[in-house]
């Protein structure tokens, strides 16, 4: 399907790829081929294979115990066109960097920390390129240039701790280009970064590639990015490939039901436009049976505004200690957040937005008594956090229950998830029989889609989402009246996303709780939440109704924000002019305090910054 | 899912196995020494002096320079060396992981006034270590074995404090702070038992550590009555007869290399079995 447009032989085939490890085939039969000057976009949900493709076509796989059962991977070298499944690990090393270089999601993983950029850039080239010192460090300045690195004298003499994620990313990009390499495979290049560095990745991608005629595999979950990025696009699931199609077709003519099933549990930005509240939708669920619908649209009319709020945070101010001069004084700090204050009510959701360091997390935390605060005040119910003894502080952990990001390195890897779930009803003396606990057990297990037997085993047994459905019924066995979800979804598949997001719903609906649901995800907000805040370097810039802030955003930031976030549909694909600015860090010296930011109500309730 | 959790169960392990029978024949052996050798080990054959083994069938493993049996005398010999040995390296995890587990929770002034004794008495020789305190107290068989504990706790202390630092900032650790779990369950339900892998492997290496420490001690006369054998005595006596009677140190030695053998095979499977994901670490 691909040899559409032109005579050019593809740079690289892979042919009937199978790859083994142990007797478990996790890639089978994949076929595709990618010319130079495009981009070819492999799509997959976990466990789709997607990755092993890439790791195997530049033979890492095999560090891991790979085998390749069958299937050719046919390159175009200088020498001609070589099969990289037949070459030695030696022949390979000097294809790997130099004609085909990678770059993976983790930036600060995959820097070493104790050498500087430069360093490291020059190690490259004077690797492959056999340049001398002098000649890479003046080449590894270009590079930087290329990626739009402005201060590239500077940044090369730096370590990788002292940059940001964003900045580490060009750094990888970099370095993956040192050589001029013909492919590039990119492993989900931005999963890690906020969304308006995200943006900027991905432009500088796209213009390197036209302006190096590069070849690039672009591994991904996100079919945003797909939609922005490329020009082929090949799904995988289950080691498969399921579909293999131009992105435009792939966006509007879906052949496969898996393809449709993954682009409708997408959630789109805007799809909520014209609603009050938010609304709870039938998810779209593939599986050995086939594709269906499951589920029914309601609209999520549960916050309570007609009574005093349940949690009340008024001008709440935490600043961490970075630096201490050698008399052990703190002289810079982290402003993660300054004087916020918000309400939330019952059975309302109210959501967090912003990108890393807006100190979402930290006022979550705060909320938890995770985290102390310097300054304001939280009310839960009615009653002050500091007029609290100490029992009344500790039952609030029975009250308020936080669910993390990551529901693999939340749960205890030795103890069963029947522990994990029944430990807030002995902590907090709910029930002391044990036939009882197991009983309750059972149920939050099976009420949040789950069955009883689940409980006698491991967390390394469950996939991403029964993991994070084990975080939720944990959450629930103290009966709580708050849950903070911090970036609850993220970690999880868009498929997967969806049906979490109707179990958040239906609770809410059945116990009347509320959420503090902190998110980088916009449209998951937009689905999800009654109200939002818009957060930026630890302060409010928009608060309002979800609709106030997804139809009139008013605030420059919010709608630099929701214009950065990739839309699943090649068609809209906005070429943003790239936007160099860095989010400052919200580090200061200590005497430099930051201006507090005054609002105005432009409508009722919606309140934006000046 | 259910696949691994067979795998794990069903798998017959050569660890287990080995381990289990190496370590409950040294044993059992070291406990029936007196049915085993009713003439006992001190019996001087001046007459048969340094017999060479597989020689004599009343000397299997042949004679030492006085002509005593040197099988018995290995045997005879575990008494001592397997309960110096063990019980040692027993009293310091127990020492060691405890407030190990206490500094690196707590941090702040606990942590670093446990740190700082700690580093104190990592810089104290271990010979001056052992003077002082025999000096003080006089030798015998518990006194050396509280020397060896307060000598080897601090390694514990040092590597239990490092993992909890690691651990107490991982999520379930701030989960569980986040349900209200009080600070001693979360220290004995949720970091003990992630850091029971290198504890384990550790304690195994150091059991074989302390046979030849306790040996040390001998032979400088701080440590257990010399005229019991014990394994690392029985080495420190055959060094003079390494190249003319090799068997007199050489038996013992290898009696000390099956134990620590053994406890490695037991140590390592017991690792894995505590690890419910079945990966090896460390």
């Amino acid at each position: 399907m691909i040899e559409s447009s032109s005579n050019e032989p593809s740079l690289i085939r892979v042919e009937d790829l199978t790859v083994a490890f142990g007797e478990e085939k996790v890639v089978e039969n994949l076929s595709f081929s990618v010319r130079s000057g495009q981009t070819l976009a492999i799509v997959g949900e976990s466990g789709s294979g997607k990755s092993v493709t890439s790791l195997s076509i530049l033979r890492l796989a095999d560090m891991s115990g790979a085998r390749y059962l069958s299937g050719r991977v046919l390159f175009q070298t200088a020498a001609g066109e070589r099969d990289l499944l037949t070459l030695s690990q030696q022949d390979m090393r000097s294809i790997r960097g130099k004609e085909i270089a990678m770059i993976f999601q983790e930036p600060m993983t995959s820097l070493n920390p104790v050498f500087t950029v430069g360093d490291q850039i020059a190690e490259v080239l004077q690797l492959h390129e056999g340049m001398s010192r002098k000649d890479a460090l003046a080449e590894g300045v270009k590079l930087l240039k290329m990626v739009r690195l402005a201060d590239a004298e500077s940044i090369i003499g730096r370590y990788p701790h002292q940059l940001s994620g964003g900045m580490r990313q060009r750094v990888m990009i970099a370095m993956a280009l040192a050589c001029r390499p013909k492919l590039l495979i990119a492993d989900e290049p931005t999963t890690a970064l906020d969304v308006t560095i995200q943006a900027q990745i991905l432009a500088i991608l796209r213009d390197l590639k036209d302006s190096l005629d590069m070849a690039i595999i672009f591994i991904t979950h996100d079919m945003g990015v797909v939609a922005e990025m490329a020009d082929d696009v090949v799904v995988m699931r289950k080691g498969h490939k399921v579909e293999e199609q131009p992105v435009d077709a792939i966006f509007h003519d879906p052949q496969h039901l898996y393809t449709q099933t993954l682009l409708s549990a997408v959630p789109k930005l805007g799809a909520m436009n014209g609603e009050d509240f938010p609304k709870r939708l039938p998810v779209a669920v593939y599986d050995e049976a086939g594709a269906r619908t499951e589920g029914e649209v309601r609209v999520q009319n549960t916050a309570n505004y007609g009574v005093a709020p349940l949690v009340r945070v008024e001008d709440l101010v935490v600043r961490f200690n970075v630096k201490k001069n050698f008399l052990g004084r703190p002289t810079h700090r982290v402003h993660a957040v300054e004087e916020i204050s918000l309400d939330i009510y019952p059975g309302e959701t109210l959501a967090l937005v912003g990108e890393s360091g807006s100190g979402k997390s930290t006022i979550g935390r705060t909320i938890q008594q995770l985290q102390e605060s310097q300054a304001g005040n939280i009310t839960f119910n009615g009653k002050r956090f500091s007029d609290m003894g100490k029992g009344e502080r500790r039952a609030l952990r029975k009250k308020i229950q936080y669910i993390f990001q990551d529901p693999y390195a939340s749960l205890d890897p030795r103890k069963t998830v029947g522990f994990s779930i029944a430990e807030p009803i002995r902590t907090h003396g709910i029930l002391h029989d044990e036939g009882l606990i197991a009983t309750r057990v059972s149920e939050l297990l099976e009420r949040v889609g789950l069955s009883a037997s689940h409980a006698r085993r491991y967390p390394h047994e469950f996939s991403g989402g029964q993991r994070q459905r084990i975080c939720i019924a944990r959450a629930l066995a103290s009966d709580p009246e708050l849950i903070i979800a911090d970036e609850a979804l993220s970690a999880l598949d868009v498929s997967v996303q969806a049906q979490i997001i109707n179990l958040f719903m239906d609770l809410q609906e059945e116990r009347g709780l509320s959420y503090l649901f902190i998110s980088h995800d916009m449209a998951v907000v937009e689905q999800i939440s009654h109200r939002v805040a818009v957060l930026y370097l630890g302060q409010i810039v928009e608060f309002g109704s979800r609709r106030q802030v997804f139809e009139n955003p008013t605030h420059s930031y919010t709608r630099n924000l929701l214009a950065a976030v990739p839309i699943a549909d090649p068609q809209k694909r906005v070429m943003l002019a790239i936007d160099d600015t860095e989010i400052p860090s919200p580090i200061r010296a200590v005497g430099n305090e930051p201006e507090h930011l005054r609002h105005k109500e432009i409508a009722p309730g919606h309140l934006v910054a000046e | 899912m259910a696949e691994t959790r067979k795998k794990r169960f069903a798998r017959p392990s050569m660890e287990l196995v080995v381990g289990a029978v190496l370590i409950t024949l040294i044993v059992l052996s070291a406990l029936f020494a007196h049915q085993l050798f009713p003439e006992g080990f001190d019996r001087i054959d001046l007459m048969s002096r340094l017999t060479p083994p597989f020689l004599k069938s009343i000397h299997p493993l042949g004679s030492d320079p006085l002509g005593r049996d040197v099988l018995a005398r290995v045997v005879a010999g575990g008494r001592i060396s397997l309960l110096v040995g063990i019980t040692s390296v027993i009293g310091a995890v127990t020492l060691g992981v405890t407030i190990g587990l206490i500094a690196g929770f707590y941090r702040g002034v606990t942590d670093m006034l446990m740190m700082r004794f700690v580093d104190i008495q990592l810089a104290l020789p271990f010979i001056l270590l052992a003077i002082t305190f025999i000096a003080i107290l006089g030798g015998s068989l518990l006194n050396t074995i509280i020397l060896l504990i307060v000598s080897q706790w601090v390694q514990y202390a040092r590597l239990v404090r490092g993992q909890v630092l690691a651990l107490r900032d991982r999520e379930f650790i701030l989960a569980a702070r986040a349900i209200g779990v009080k600070d001693w369950r979360i220290i004995v339900q949720h970091l003990l038992p992630n850091l029971t892998g290198p504890v384990i492997v550790l304690m195994t290496l150091n059991v074989a550590n302390n046979i030849l420490l306790e040996s040390s001690l001998t032979f400088l006369g701080l440590g257990v009555d010399p005229t019991i054998p014990s394994w690392g005595g029985m080495l420190a006596e055959g060094r003079s007869y390494l190249q003319t009677a090799w068997w007199v140190s050489v038996f013992p030695g290898l009696a000390i290399m099956l134990t620590v053998l053994g406890l490695n095979l037991l140590g390592d499977w017991m690792r894995d079995h505590l690890d419910p994901t079945g990966k090896t670490s460390i």
